[in-house]
């Protein structure tokens, strides 16, 4: 096993290009730059193709294109950019082309972006939300896997302080992601003149000798598709939530700081655990309801760093079976381009235990 | 007179927009009143058509096959689409 | 219809393309696209492109060529068919990548990205079906509606205080380094039609030579979207479009070394 150093950014670039990524486009954006450097740096070594796009439209657009013929292809942004993305991410949704998104966004304002998207139609995109610069890089590769095997865009949500963070990583050993699976939809011209050409389009009409389903039974089919995805693809990290009577609920790298604080109450003798989704959608509600109901619980906090986005997911999993509170709240340093205070373990470590008080314990 | 061409005009599909006459040089093609199942004016070949293919270049719905009578004396020469 | 006797009668014009599935569209009568469509079929044959080529295709009545047209087709977002084509370009460098795409998409919705495919030299072949009109929402006004003509959104006819003057893409991008050939034909008559073959021809001969960018308008009747009558929509494009989107090769293809 051979450990390097790696910035947050190299990281993600590194795994995206070992794991066969071949085609990035972006337009710069802080925090998102860095990874838009980094595959400047890294796509070269391998042939690929890095295109700084004038726009970021045109830069999702080039990167659907990429998609469209089978390439593992990518784009990404920072929150802002990513909304001008919308129409194009639900356009490969409904296209079911795998496309990944990096956002490095500049805190944890865009859950709703992430999970709702603002594209249009039934469309659903997976969102990843690493807590690491370790875990920002197997997330990576997962998030290229999964884009395959469900032919759908995934989001990975990253932020500044992954980026920006150094961290000693696994160097990923050659051929150790799984492999590309094939792609019989992707266009290469060669169909053309045989009576049965290939067209991709989300209205997916077909063509006169070979018609399709119309967009009704498509988008009918994409949703089942996103259901069927939900139910076996949802990943959390729960820790220490069998004897505890309060659970924090955090994503991102917010969920490092939660972790640190809560190993620090454990050791103080307090029955406190903490659930994080690394899959913001599909939201593991399943195994977050199981929680909430244990034994144990009492009340479920949110530590996120946002009006109150995840909190929505959470209320829904636990379908009032306990109370449900926030404890985080809008919170950007003074650049406005990252965390800001409620992400310090003593805001954090108040917080927590000004909740358990109010629990009445 | 012995025609040069002619056509073969696939009428269900003609949409009676009549493009096709004015570029008949000959001036072999004009507009009737009969009109094909979709309700659409159809044209007529009258004499004179040169096999030029005018017609079939500028209809949007491929409406004409084109054919040239092949000549009976040796140098004659095919009149092209101008 | 009175059969026709062929003896000794030789085929020198078929219905269409065999490379058209069907010959039924969905068309207006007199719409000058379907034209544009054979034409461009007609080139990928004599090119050998049919099973090398792909088509990123934007949103307009010109839409429908997806539906029956037997090549590869990716049909994508208003305006975006340059970038999209550029992704699918860069993957695979062989083929020949074309766009087709009306004024609308390209010259109001997607201005930025045909601009930047042709600062970059990209070699894709783009081709606006242009009539000066958002035909499939009914006909409203685009970047290329001409002065003083009358459409959904200028009842009385476009006017230059209130509304602009019309954008001509070609002229813009046959000056920028990169862009290999530039032209703009019509389908009003027939040597206009077989004008504008020679231009696609030579668009998509400069994309497989590797020589970049390419752009090829192709000006097409409306006269659903003109409010005139059909017969009369070759004349109208001739006195209200040709004057303002002359007709020509607005940028030829360099001259090879040593000719």
């Amino acid at each position: 096993m051979t450990l390097v150093l790696r910035e947050g950014y190299d990281a993600m670039a590194a795994a995206a290009v070992d794991c066969g990524c071949r085609f990035f486009a972006g337009y710069p954006m802080l925090p998102f730059t860095g990874l838009l450097d980094a595959f400047a740096r890294e796509l070269p070594r391998v042939d690929g193709v890095l295109i700084q796009a004038d726009t970021e439209i045109e830069g999702a657009n080039m990167a659907l294109g990429a998609a469209a013929t089978g390439a593992r292809a990518a784009t990404g942004s920072t929150g802002q950019g990513i909304a001008l993305m919308q129409e194009t991410i639900a356009e490969a949704a409904l296209n079911e082309l795998p496309l990944v998104v990096f956002n490095v966004a500049r805190g944890q304002q865009d859950y709703f972006q992430a999970t709702r998207g603002g594209g249009w139609g039934d469309y659903r995109t997976i969102a990843l939300a690493p807590a690491s610069v370790v875990e920002a890089a197997e997330l990576t590769t997962l998030a290229f896997e999964l884009a395959d095997e469900w032919m759908t865009p995934v989001v990975l949500y990253a932020d500044h302080m992954i980026g920006f963070t150094q961290m000693t990583i696994e160097q990923q050993a050659a051929g150790a992601a799984r492999p590309a699976p094939d792609k019989p939809w992707a266009l290469d011209g060669s169909s053309g003149g045989t009576g049965r050409s290939k067209v991709i389009w989300t209205w997916r009409q077909g063509k006169h000798n070979t018609p399709g389903p119309g967009p009704n039974r498509h988008w009918q089919s994409v949703a089942q598709k996103y259901d069927e995805l939900a139910a076996v693809e949802s990943r959390h990290v729960a820790r220490h939530v069998d004897d505890a009577e309060l659970v924090v609920v955090s994503f991102g790298t917010t969920g490092a700081f939660v972790d640190y604080v809560v190993d620090e109450l454990r050791a103080e003798g307090h029955r406190i655990g903490t659930f994080r989704p690394v899959t913001l959608w599909p939201f593991p509600s399943d195994a977050l309801a199981t929680v909430a109901r244990g034994d144990a619980c009492k009340l479920m906090l949110v530590h996120e760093l946002n009006a109150g986005q995840m909190i929505d997911d959470v209320r829904l999993a636990v379908e009032g079976a306990r109370p449900v509170r926030a404890i985080g709240g809008v919170s950007q340093d003074e650049s406005g381009m990252r965390q800001g205070d409620l992400l310090q373990v003593d805001v954090i470590r108040t917080r927590i235990l000004d909740a358990m008080t109010g629990a009445g314990r | 007179m012995t025609a040069r061409g002619t056509v073969v005009m696939a009428l269900d599909r003609c949409k009676g927009c009549g493009l096709c006459v004015p570029v008949c040089r000959p001036g072999a093609l004009e507009m009737t009143d009969e009109r094909n199942a979709k309700g659409y004016v159809l044209p007529r070949l009258l004499d004179g058509c040169t096999g030029c293919r005018a017609c079939a270049e500028v209809c949007p719905d491929f409406v004409f096959e084109v054919y040239r009578f092949d000549p009976v004396t040796m140098g004659a020469s095919d009149e092209e689409v101008g | 219809m009175t059969d026709v006797d062929l003896t000794g009668a030789r085929k020198v014009a078929a219905f269409a393309p065999d490379l058209l599935q069907s010959t039924e569209h969905h068309l207006c009568p007199g719409c000058g696209h379907p034209v544009a469509w054979r034409l461009l079929v007609e080139v990928l044959a004599e090119l050998e492109l049919v099973d090398r080529s792909i088509g990123v295709v934007g949103h307009g009545c010109y839409t429908q060529i997806i539906t029956t047209a037997d090549v590869e087709f990716l049909q994508c977002l208003h305006g975006r068919a340059p970038a999209v084509a550029t992704g699918v370009k860069r993957m695979l460098p062989d083929r020949a990548v074309y766009t087709i795409q009306g004024d609308g998409d390209m010259v109001s919705e997607g201005l930025a990205e045909v601009l930047h495919a042709a600062a970059r030299g990209e070699p894709i072949t783009c081709l606006m079906l242009n009539n000066g009109v958002f035909g499939d929402t009914g006909g409203q006004m685009t970047a290329t509606t001409t002065v003083g003509q009358r459409t959904k959104t200028s009842l009385d006819g476009r006017s230059a205080d209130d509304h602009g003057h019309p954008i001509d893409v070609p002229e813009i991008v046959a000056s920028f380094p990169g862009v290999a050939y530039v032209a703009r034909g019509a389908v009003d008559k027939p040597n206009a039609v077989a004008r504008t073959r020679r231009y696609l021809r030579e668009a998509f001969a400069s994309q497989l030579a590797g020589e970049g960018f390419s752009l090829v308008e192709v000006l097409t009747m409306c006269p659903t979207g003109w409010a005139v009558p059909t017969d009369q929509g070759a004349q109208y494009q001739r006195d209200q479009m040709n004057p303002t989107f002359p007709i020509g090769e607005l940028r030829p293809r360099a001259m090879p070394p040593g000719a």
